[in-house]
């Protein structure tokens, strides 16, 4: 039961007890909207997790809420102030994917997700901050400025979608969407201390969300509890026939499991997901919850994937290719940056890519483009499709055996702003442990399971088999009950 | 094995990037160790295996070809960089 007395600030809620409080009458849409708008402008100058603020856009949008809600409306996010990653298409609202290229882009439609948010009756309070087209794992290359961690400045949120779990970290949105090709949901959501879930491929639809790599990419939510995740699940899972890779497996409802406990239940411990070099203190922190998950009822069983480790190899093969193509329609002819070196066509195309991408894109695309060019698609592409097989049986034959993985999200705890960013190569592999779970197409959720002594928050991931979201978030609910770390908050 | 500086123009051509020759340096450098760490995946026989190109088995998704109205006559236009009698508008395509 919501006791909002020992509630200082409205801004300190979870989606649920914002939809409770509006629900029985203890505070207004408009109110609950200022607040985070308020605490965006004293809070966000050190944090740098929103891109575009709608301020009139948002109160707007909460005062129709509240008086929907008064006329008898009952959306499921009546009211609620959403932050959402800045590469999903919202109409008329700026979009960039943090990158100069759509610096000022004005999308005329919205992407599914934020048609079935608007729906529900949600707010949009702005945009978050990303690495530029989704593509890093700390947000530095946002060309709108890098975001830091709530936590501590000095480190980096994680990335792609380090804006939106460092705006809900900081509670500057009730619960934002951020997106997951490779991690992007996960990692930073370890990172910051916060819920991150990445769907089923296909469990969300794609339309209107910017496209990086059209066979990974999925949009999920990043919460301040399971719970809430689940509850943005019900408003953004289920098929859409605008979205040609869109799941016609019906939808469910996400919160029913929630509450089963793990009783019983085989939850799988991948030996090859706590490796050599990993933290001692990320490794004890999530043995801590293999530990409390068997208090709890679970039968915990040692599993292996062996292909764990060709994750990196394999997904920077094909994510770059397929990104390379998804980025040829940046050409400056029908929208976005155009270069002002045009003497002809050619030029034209070749200088607004140059001035237009940051080099983390054009290594990507280079990379890409170079894996796919006569000669050599065989030799890359190809083989590491075939090895996208493997990693995928490794997980379905691990299923046969339990219903549920267990793993560190990251090997370490947030590095340090510009500690990587000289060194592509040992970026990518902070992503060893989120990557193989996007290459399979299997769902995934993050929960924070500790800090640090250093101050920083540990995440351990739950990973499930094809559509069983629902198991996740009943391990996931089950462990962050029993941990008592509900909404842990850096001091910002 | 190393990127080349005329292969990494010749990719850069392809991927219609202009770069600089501190770029083409840098690229062939950064590139060449990535795809020394891709080579891991020559340790694996796949000669058996079949490529997955997409995690879901869904092929040929049809809709029923009836035309729809999703944007207005005009949506293009408020980003296009430059526009001429409701065309987009570009520099030369041949030269003289």
């Amino acid at each position: 039961m919501l006791n909002l007395n020992i509630m200082s600030e409205f801004y300190e809620l979870s989606l649920s007890q914002t939809m409770e409080g509006l629900a029985s009458g203890k505070f207004t849409s408009e109110e609950i909207t200022k607040s985070y708008l308020d605490r965006i402008e004293s809070v966000d100058h050190h944090i740098n997790s929103f891109v575009t603020v709608d301020i009139e856009g948002a109160m707007t949008q909460a005062r129709d809420a509240d008086r929907k809600r008064a006329g008898g409306d009952t959306g499921s996010l009546l009211g609620a102030p959403l932050g959402l990653k800045d590469l999903l298409a919202t109409k008329n609202l700026r979009t960039t994917c943090s990158s100069k290229m759509l610096q000022d882009f004005v999308p005329p439609y919205d992407a599914h997700v934020v048609t079935k948010l608007k729906e529900a009756g949600a707010v949009i309070i702005g945009k978050t901050n990303m690495d530029e087209f989704a593509m890093g794992s700390s947000t530095e290359s946002s060309y709108m400025g890098p975001t830091k961690n709530p936590w501590d400045l000095s480190k980096i949120p994680g990335g792609s979608s380090g804006g939106s779990a460092a705006a809900v970290a900081a509670d500057l949105c009730a619960a934002s969407l951020g997106s997951d090709t490779g991690g992007s949901i996960r990692q930073p959501a370890s990172c910051c201390g916060v819920v991150g879930l990445k769907p089923t491929y296909g469990r969300v639809s794609r339309f209107g969300m910017v496209a990086f790599a059209s066979s990974l990419d999925q949009i999920g939510p990043i919460t301040k509890t399971v719970k809430d995740s689940a509850l943005l699940m019900n408003v953004i899972a289920g098929h859409d026939p605008m979205d040609s890779t869109s799941a016609p497996e019906l939808a469910e409802d996400y919160t029913k499991c929630l509450e089963k406990g793990v009783e019983g239940l085989s939850i799988g411990v991948p030996k090859e997901y706590f490796i050599e070099g990993a933290d001692s203190e990320v490794t004890a922190l999530v043995q801590n919850c293999i530990d409390t998950l068997t208090k709890e009822g679970a039968i915990i069983k040692e599993v292996s994937l062996p292909h764990t480790k060709y994750a990196v190899p394999t997904y920077y093969v094909l994510a770059p290719a397929e990104a390379s193509s998804n980025l040829a329609r940046y050409d400056g002819v029908r929208y976005g940056f155009r270069s002002s070196n045009d003497d002809n066509l050619e030029s034209m195309y070749d200088n607004t890519r140059k001035e237009g991408f940051g080099p983390e894109v054009k290594r990507r695309i280079m990379l890409g483009t170079y894996a796919l060019s006569a000669g050599y698609y065989d030799a890359y592409y190809l083989k590491a499709q075939k090895v996208r097989t493997l990693i995928r049986m490794d997980f379905l034959k691990a299923f046969e055996e339990v219903s549920a993985l267990i793993a560190p999200t990251m090997p370490t705890t947030a590095f340090s702003v510009g500690e990587k960013s000289d060194n592509p190569l040992q970026m990518y592999l902070s992503d060893i442990l989120t990557i193989n779970v996007n290459l399979a197409g299997i769902p995934g959720i993050s929960i924070p399971c500790g800090i640090s002594s250093a101050g920083l928050p540990v995440g351990a991931q739950i990973i499930t088999n094809f559509f069983e979201e629902s198991m996740g978030l009943r391990v996931a609910n089950t462990l962050e009950s029993a941990l008592g770390l509900t909404m842990l908050r850096p001091s910002i | 094995m190393k990127l080349t500086a005329e292969q990494v123009r010749r990719v850069a051509i392809l991927a219609k990037l202009r770069i600089s020759d501190e770029e083409v340096e840098q690229f062939s450098n950064q590139l060449s160790s990535v795809l020394e760490n891709i080579g891991q995946l020559n340790e694996l026989d796949t000669d058996a295996v079949e490529p997955t190109s997409h995690s879901v088995s869904l092929a040929n998704v049809f809709r029923i070809d009836q035309a729809e109205t999703v944007f207005t006559e005009d949506a293009w236009k408020e980003n296009a960089p430059t526009q001429y009698l409701g065309h987009f508008k570009v520099p030369k395509i041949i030269e003289e």
